[in-house]
């Protein structure tokens, strides 16, 4: 046994003289690397970490953190029902708008594919605008707005389903149904110009093989020959959704307000806002950030393993 | 005079046919079914934005008109002159606004396209201990927001003394996980002999880098520049700047809202200029961008 420890002993110093050296060799890709390695390190690597840590603490800026244990998580689950809302919202724009708009920019993309260069480059802009048209959600504000001028209540009355306007986003029944509306207007975005491009790539060949084989409609040559190929896009794709629906905080706050009406409109990342910088219980709001972080992280490893299976 | 005949047929089977023969498995009757599908779906999404440009565009009379109107019968350019007449005598002028947000947008692309590149390069092309580790972690870094990690950063950003500054804005913007991400795909197609004969004739990795890489990835750069671009130039950026001569546009662009129904004008106004920056670059730029997202692919 001792031998065996040695043995490996040895056999790891000698990996680690052996990458030391090779670490000196290659000291210019290091130089390289370092501007972006040390940014990365400053606002991605040690804020997780950083979360984490204040989620055990109560800390408020001004006092020096003082350490807590599991007690802010323990608020959160059982005494914050305000925190249960917004988590029951973000779960339920999540689940409606995350696979909906995912399915929706493939199949866009898919369908888009055979068409004519220019009219093809025409349908991307059209479909892909309104993801990076920044504010342009608020407009919807003046659709749905709750007097008899708003156009959804205009029609409606002079069409005779109603007879008073709606009040569309201050009554709670109507909020989130209009705010996943808009986000899966929305939701065309990073995958969907991943998707077009993928699918412009595949090799023209294997289509032809695959007609000599036997394919004998579109829905086999999607199965068999497009969703293979398009794995890796598949997977990039579903990691640009995942973040974004659970990150949904803009619409809502811009559509329903900030605070929204009996909460009906809060979700995670608005009840960060609320306690990070309007209450500064730092603390508090780092508890919230590390679930939703631990969330969307776990989310993505199940799409990705359930992905992997595509196409086999 | 067989020849002839036989080099003939020969050439007509090579004659490349006028109109692409339709692929088989597909019927005109679906054919036509699904553009007519593409169309109105394409409708229903270009609404929203084809009413907020014409909104911009309609005098004030019109913008209260019952019934309201999709298209402005009189078109008119006094919501966008108003901005600068009306609102250049305010303490912040709107052009200031737009300052604030286009230095922002262009120091922030500019540099987070430089850093990210010559990370890029060397994790894709050359092997050194902590490579893979490294471009794992900035994957891991895509699946989760901004949003978690936004107070941990206002803290750090707050000892930096840079809350407050354009800084706080534009530094953290260099570092985004997918300019990395796409630049380091899209450079790995590049051919290896390039660099290394680079190498032969005795450049050294800067130069390598500056003159051969580059100029060969331009359009990652059009890729990187699109995506940088969206994500600064609608930052709201309220938690980070408070005073109101360094505040960007979205920001501008939410006060005239809340400023209520004498302003309707003016907020269409802004709300184009907001979003027509991003829409026109990706027009400019679209075949380069789709050409670097074909490489976007997540290989595990």
């Amino acid at each position: 046994m001792k031998e065996f420890f040695q043995k490996y002993v040895i056999m790891r110093k000698h990996d680690a003289k052996v990458a030391f050296k090779k670490m000196k060799r290659s000291k210019m890709c290091y130089l390289f690397l370092a501007p972006y390695a040390v940014l990365f390190a400053m606002f991605f690597i040690y804020p997780v970490v950083a979360s984490i840590w204040y989620s055990f603490t109560y800390y408020n800026i001004l006092e020096a953190p003082r350490f807590l244990g599991l007690q802010n998580y323990i608020s959160l689950i059982l005494e914050d029902e305000i925190f249960l809302t917004s988590i029951k919202n973000t779960l339920m724009i999540a689940i409606c708008t995350g696979p909906l708009g995912y399915i929706a920019s493939f199949v866009f993309a898919w369908l888009i594919n055979e068409l004519p260069r220019w009219v093809r480059s025409v349908a991307v802009v059209i479909f892909y605008a309104p993801s990076i048209a920044g504010n342009c959600y608020v407009i919807f504000s003046v659709f749905f707005r709750g007097d008899a001028y708003g156009y959804v209540n205009a029609f409606l009355m002079s069409t005779g389903i109603i007879n008073k306007p709606i009040l569309w986003l201050i009554n709670p029944v109507y909020m989130l149904p209009i705010c996943m509306v808009v986000i899966l207007w929305m939701s065309l975005g990073t995958g969907f110009l991943s998707f077009v491009a993928g699918l412009q790539g595949i090799d023209g060949s294997q289509y032809e093989a695959g007609y000599m084989d036997g394919v004998k409609n579109r829905w086999q040559e999607l199965w068999y020959i497009t969703l293979p190929n398009m794995k890796p896009m598949l997977m990039f794709g579903a990691v640009m959704s995942i973040t974004q629906a659970f990150s949904v905080c803009d619409v809502t706050m811009a559509l329903c307000g900030y605070p929204s009406t009996d909460y009906a409109a809060r979700t995670i990342v608005t009840h960060l806002f609320d306690y990070g910088f309007s209450r500064f219980e730092m603390g508090y709001a780092c508890a919230i950030a590390t679930i939703l972080f631990l969330m969307m992280i776990l989310c993505n490893k199940a799409i990705q393993s359930l992905l992997r299976r595509v196409g086999t | 005079m067989s020849k002839k005949k036989k080099n003939a047929a020969i050439e007509e089977v090579y004659v490349k046919p006028l109109i692409k023969r339709r692929k088989p498995n597909r019927s005109i009757a679906g054919d036509i079914a699904l553009y007519i599908f593409l169309v109105l779906v394409a409708c229903i999404m270009a609404f929203p934005i084809v009413y907020a440009v014409s909104a911009a565009l309609k005098p004030l009379d019109e913008l209260f008109k019952f019934p309201p109107r999709v298209f402005a019968q009189h078109p008119t350019m006094d919501n966008f002159s108003d901005l600068f007449v009306t609102m250049g005598k305010s303490w912040v002028t709107f052009s200031r606004y737009l300052f604030n947000t286009a230095f922002i947008t262009f120091v922030g692309t500019a540099g987070h396209l430089i850093v990210a590149s010559m990370g890029a390069f060397v994790l894709a092309k050359y092997e050194f201990p902590g490579n893979q580790q490294f471009f794992k972690l900035v994957t891991v870094a895509m699946m989760f927001t901004g949003y978690v990690t936004q107070i941990p950063n206002y803290m750090l950003l707050n000892k930096l003394g840079w809350i407050d500054t354009y800084w706080a804005i534009i530094i953290p913007a260099f570092a985004s996980p997918m300019g990395l991400f796409l630049m380091k795909q899209f450079m790995e197609g590049l051919p290896t002999s390039l660099i290394e004969a680079a190498k032969i004739d005795g450049a050294n990795e800067w130069l390598v880098f500056r003159r051969i890489v580059m100029p060969n990835v331009k359009p990652a750069w059009m890729t990187l520049i699109i995506f940088s671009v969206q994500g600064l130039w609608n930052n709201k950026a309220s938690t980070f700047i408070y005073s109101e001569e360094k505040k960007t546009l979205v920001y501008a662009l939410q006060q005239i809202q809340a400023g209520g129904i004498a302003r309707t004008g003016q907020g269409a106004a802004v709300l184009v200029v907001v979003m027509i920056v991003p829409i026109a670059i990706f027009i400019f730029s679209e075949s380069q961008i789709l050409e670097t997202m074909a490489s976007s692919g997540l290989k595990d």
